[in-house]
């Protein structure tokens, strides 16, 4: 409890230093105000998740609960094929649960290069899940107006060979402190994916976003998927056998 | 003067045997060889167009701009109403839909959890309807061999090698995973109820075939294919006649939409279209490569006999017989030769041929590193030009082989013939 309180202080601290536009604050608090916006000690999500297909668009509803950020379990809740498919996620491993088959595979290699549930985030998305100042070396290139609202523009170097996206550009709000648009490239500086925070909602005196676009620029004519918070709450307790892969079949 | 010279063929054999001999080799030889060029290609073009193209297929544009991706989320709907729609409109094509797919093939162990897997490329094929063809064009009763063949779309063949690598058992459960045709994770398990060969090197190293429903049930793909084949009934495909079926089906299906329909030839897919063209020249060409050889063989073949039979030409100029007559005696003694080694090396040819039409030649220790649908027994086809095809080399090249020769009978002066005669 206590630890929570600190969070909520430190969280309150930044964000009310950094909040002062006039000031320009360096990457690393930028990013450690990020983390502090997006992260805690654990969350229950319901969410709803609108994949636009060539075709058609499917709207596949399921509940999250995370321990900070190694450990997750989804449940998907709707359409009807979809409803009973679990994902647990323990620090470097993911295993998926099919009622269809009643098999609990894990997801590795190359599967993990394939799309949750035919979105455009892929199963290595889900995965990250390190401190970006751990995988980045972050200069922050300027500030920049966009529908009126300042943002600061960070820009996001690897530093360590394994991961995902080799440089990044974010649009960071600097009211919300959340990075409103996101530009994730390859080494060669070709741009792989992009997320843009459509809403923010406050939670617990926290920023949060209620819906995000998530595009993977590679797939032509997409529009990308977006993803939608429809419950969030913060630091419930969640029993830890929520993380186990007899959970999977329950 | 007919029966006289077959008279003298038969009973002098030392100057007709050898050259008969060499006729009926060259001709068998030519035949042999025409007859397992179109047995090569007629092999090639039925495997490419059962396996991966049909003669013609239909599907969506969207489909067809990226069909090497396989991309189901581009698939054909309603594919019920479109297979009825096809088979009235072209009665002389019998259509069949096909779903294309990729994944991973994971086995169990005894507690589910996974004990082998492999990526996989499977076919849905529709092989449980009544009125279905495929399993007949597929020849999956001489290539299933081990196990049965489906009986429910919840079953699965897999190829020797794809079994043997993944280290399983007629009747385990393998469970696919992939992707729907919206892009949903998904498992699936089935059973292995057969395991085939399709004797094409290394094309099925990673093949499994399931009945076309239950790649549906697995794929979310109900009332769905990739795409729909056609074949015309006797299974020989004509390029000319799939360029004018496609021709006229996109005239009838013009419009932007992208999901709107369109129908490529066996030529517009796998570059097949330069082996289609290579296949037509290439009989051409090689036959008439083959067919010179021959040819040149037999002229010298004409010209040694010439050669050989100086000192009988000189005796019969000598004793009052015409240039005229004697030229035109050895040319038709020539003809009579050609005609005889023609009709000996045909019968060789052509049985030689339906040999290896209907058993092959096992060439599958060369085909092992190869992947593409060629059968690794190479088989011949008896073709109706085999039974004539052979007095061209047979008949005319001796005929004119002899021709040449006999020219140096006019040459021959009458004052020089007893001098020569003497030596």
């Amino acid at each position: 409890m206590i630890k929570i309180l600190l969070n909520i202080t430190l969280l309150a601290l930044i964000v009310s230093v950094l909040s002062a536009q006039s000031v320009q604050p360096t990457a690393e608090e930028l990013i450690k105000a990020i983390d502090a916006n997006m992260s805690a000690e654990n969350q229950v999500i319901t969410s709803k998740m609108i994949v636009h297909g060539r075709r058609a668009s499917r709207t596949i509803e399921s509940r999250s609960w995370m321990v900070g950020n190694d450990m997750a379990f989804t449940e998907y809740l709707s359409p009807p094929r979809e409803a009973g498919t679990k994902m647990l996620k323990t620090k470097d491993k993911l295993w998926t649960y099919s009622p269809q088959t009643d098999r609990i595979i894990q997801i590795s290699g190359h599967m993990l290069r394939q799309s949750v549930m035919g979105s455009d985030m892929s199963y290595t998305d889900m995965m990250e899940d390190r401190p970006l100042l751990e995988m980045y070396d972050a200069t922050l290139e300027g500030s920049e107006m966009i529908d009126g609202r300042k943002h600061w523009i960070l820009y996001l170097d690897a530093k360590v060979d394994d991961v995902p996206y080799p440089k990044r550009r974010s649009w960071v709000d600097a009211e919300y402190l959340l990075p409103m648009k996101e530009e994730l490239y390859a080494k060669s500086g070709k741009l792989l994916k992009s997320a843009t925070i459509g809403e923010v909602m406050r939670v617990e005196g926290r920023w949060y976003p209620k819906s995000l676009n998530y595009k993977d620029e590679l797939k032509r004519n997409s529009k990308g998927t977006d993803w939608i918070i429809v419950t969030i709450e913060f630091d419930v307790d969640i029993p830890a056998s929520r993380f186990s892969k007899a959970a999977l079949r329950k | 003067m007919f029966r006289f010279l077959l008279k003298g063929i038969w009973r002098d054999r030392s100057r007709s045997l050898f050259s008969v001999i060499i006729v009926a080799g060259s001709v068998a030889l030519v035949l042999i060889y025409r007859g397992l060029i179109a047995g090569v290609f007629d092999d090639m073009l039925r495997n490419t167009s059962v396996l991966l193209t049909g003669h013609t297929k239909v599907m969506t544009k969207a489909y067809a701009e990226e069909s090497e991706q396989m991309p189901n989320d581009l698939a054909l709907l309603g594919a019920d109403e479109i297979l009825a729609d096809l088979a009235e409109k072209y009665p002389d094509m019998f259509w069949s839909p096909r779903i294309m797919f990729g994944g991973l093939l994971d086995i169990p162990d005894e507690h589910g959890e996974t004990k082998t897997q492999g990526p996989m490329m499977a076919f849905g094929v529709d092989l449980l309807s009544a009125e279905s063809r495929q399993a007949e064009i597929w020849d999956l009763d001489v290539r299933v061999v081990a196990g049965r063949f489906i009986t429910d779309p919840d079953e699965i063949l897999l190829s020797v090698k794809f079994a043997q690598r993944l280290e399983v058992e007629l009747g385990e459960t393998a469970t696919f995973i992939g992707s729907t045709m919206n892009g949903a994770f998904t498992t699936h398990n089935f059973t292995i109820v057969g395991l085939f060969s399709l004797g094409m090197g290394n094309q099925d190293a990673s093949m499994a075939i399931v009945d076309i429903e239950g790649a549906r049930l697995a794929l979310d793909m109900q009332d769905a294919a990739s795409e729909i084949m056609g074949f015309w009934h006797n299974m020989r495909y004509d390029d000319e006649f799939a360029v004018a079926r496609k021709n006229e089906f996109i005239a009838a299906h013009t419009g932007d939409e992208i999901f709107g329909l369109t129908m490529l030839a066996l030529r517009d897919q796998n570059l097949m279209g330069a082996m289609v063209d290579f296949s037509k020249s290439a009989v051409l060409i090689i036959i008439s490569v083959f067919m010179a050889i021959v040819i040149v063989v037999l002229w010298n073949l004409g010209l040694m006999n010439g050669l050989r039979r100086y000192g009988e030409i000189g005796i019969r100029l000598a004793l009052g017989e015409s240039k005229g007559h004697v030229y035109r005696s050895m040319i038709m003694e020539a003809a009579m030769i050609g005609v005889i080694g023609t009709i000996i090396g045909s019968i060789i040819g052509v049985a030689l041929v339906y040999y290896l039409q209907e058993v092959g030649l096992d060439y599958s220790a060369a085909m092992e590193n190869i992947n593409y649908p060629m059968s690794s027994i190479m088989k011949g086809r008896v073709t109706p030009d085999l039974f004539y095809i052979g007095f061209i080399p047979g008949v005319f090249a001796t005929v004119l082989g002899t021709m040449l020769a006999g020219r140096g009978i006019y040459k021959r002066e009458m004052a020089q013939l007893f001098k020569e005669l003497e030596t």
